[in-house]
């Protein structure tokens, strides 16, 4: 954390959120096969320069809020057949997220 | 997954299928584009005065003496001090800092094993690891097989490292995909309630702290 985000986080722990699902090329950090999911804030983690802007040597700036979000297993992977809690948590900057329904 | 001929009732989109032709470069041991490559980035690093040649030693001889000691020390201390590991918790980055362990930039989120939980890291997009704290990754930690596999079928991973999660235990797979470094904090092994801090550190090994195994069983 090196400096101010433009705008309060909009998401904390416990909000039901959506990751977009789509495509866009270029470097993006939020893996393929969670594009399109819906998970749960586990935690605010601060705000990061962005690494879609540093990647082509830009500043990165404003920061941008990042979350850490689970993932239920068995709603990620078609036929997962592991314990029905099993969960997976990722990193996801707050404009790749979007509110969605349930929570916590 | 088996790119988009598969038929499970869900649109794909125009969402690019990877294969793992696409950068195996990465898991083959060749010398060749990205040898180069490097050689010519620390060259002309160097001679446009951005690091010095001594940096770029002092740097890779850092990294290379390494060990797992840092995480060890960590571990050991959580589990004998329940005030530490509180703040170990909730904060990683402050509680390593208490030991004057630096996290090189990155924060660190420290994930705990108990009777009903198991904990395992990964990195998808590349090799996301606590250098600082555990030294370099493992080969294994960076092939295409682990961090693809860890994430859809961890327990088949766990099973072929000889790790069988009891019945009622829920996997947690925590893909280290941004600015966080995880550490997994292992059950401490029965037996070991007298044991003093330093001991307990030979128990502490690599794969438990990624979260492959458990600690080392001291019988």
């Amino acid at each position: 954390m090196t400096g101010a985000a433009l705008d309060p986080p909009g998401y904390a722990a416990g909000d039901a959120v959506r990751v977009t699902l789509t495509w866009p090329p270029g470097h993006r950090r939020i893996p393929q096969y969670i594009r399109g999911k819906a998970g749960v804030i586990e935690r605010y983690c601060g705000s990061f320069r962005n690494p879609e802007e540093l990647a082509y040597g830009f500043d990165g700036l404003p920061e941008r809020h990042l979350y850490r979000v689970r993932f239920r297993q068995a709603e990620v992977w078609d036929g997962y057949d592991g314990h029905p809690e099993d969960t997976i948590d990722l990193e996801i900057q707050e404009h790749w997220l979007s509110p969605a329904e349930g929570g916590a | 997954m088996t790119g988009d001929t598969h038929d499970h009732g869900h649109d794909h989109g125009d969402r690019p299928v990877l294969t793992y032709a696409d950068d195996s470069v990465h898991d083959r041991n060749e010398t060749g584009h990205f040898e180069l490559l490097t050689d010519a980035l620390k060259e002309l690093s160097i001679e446009k005065g951005l690091v010095t040649a001594t940096e770029v030693r002092e740097y890779v001889d850092f990294f290379d003496s390494r060990g797992t000691e840092k995480g060890a020390e960590i571990i050991a201390k959580a589990w004998t001090d329940p005030a530490y590991k509180d703040r170990l918790l909730a904060d990683g980055t402050a509680a390593a800092a208490e030991l004057d362990i630096p996290m090189a930039g990155a924060e660190l989120v420290v994930v705990e094993n108990t009777d009903s939980v198991h904990n395992v890291i990964v990195c998808t997009l590349c090799s996301c690891y606590p250098r600082t704290i555990l030294g370099l990754p493992p080969d294994w930690y960076k092939s295409k097989s682990y961090r693809s596999r860890t994430v859809n079928e961890p327990r088949a991973v766990l099973t072929e490292f000889g790790t069988e999660l009891p019945d009622g235990v829920a996997l947690r797979v925590h893909d280290s995909n941004a600015d966080m470094r995880y550490l997994v904090l292992p059950k401490r092994p029965a037996g070991t309630e007298d044991w003093p801090e330093e001991r307990l550190r030979e128990l502490v090994t690599r794969d438990s702290m990624i979260g492959v195994a458990p600690a080392r069983d001291p019988a």
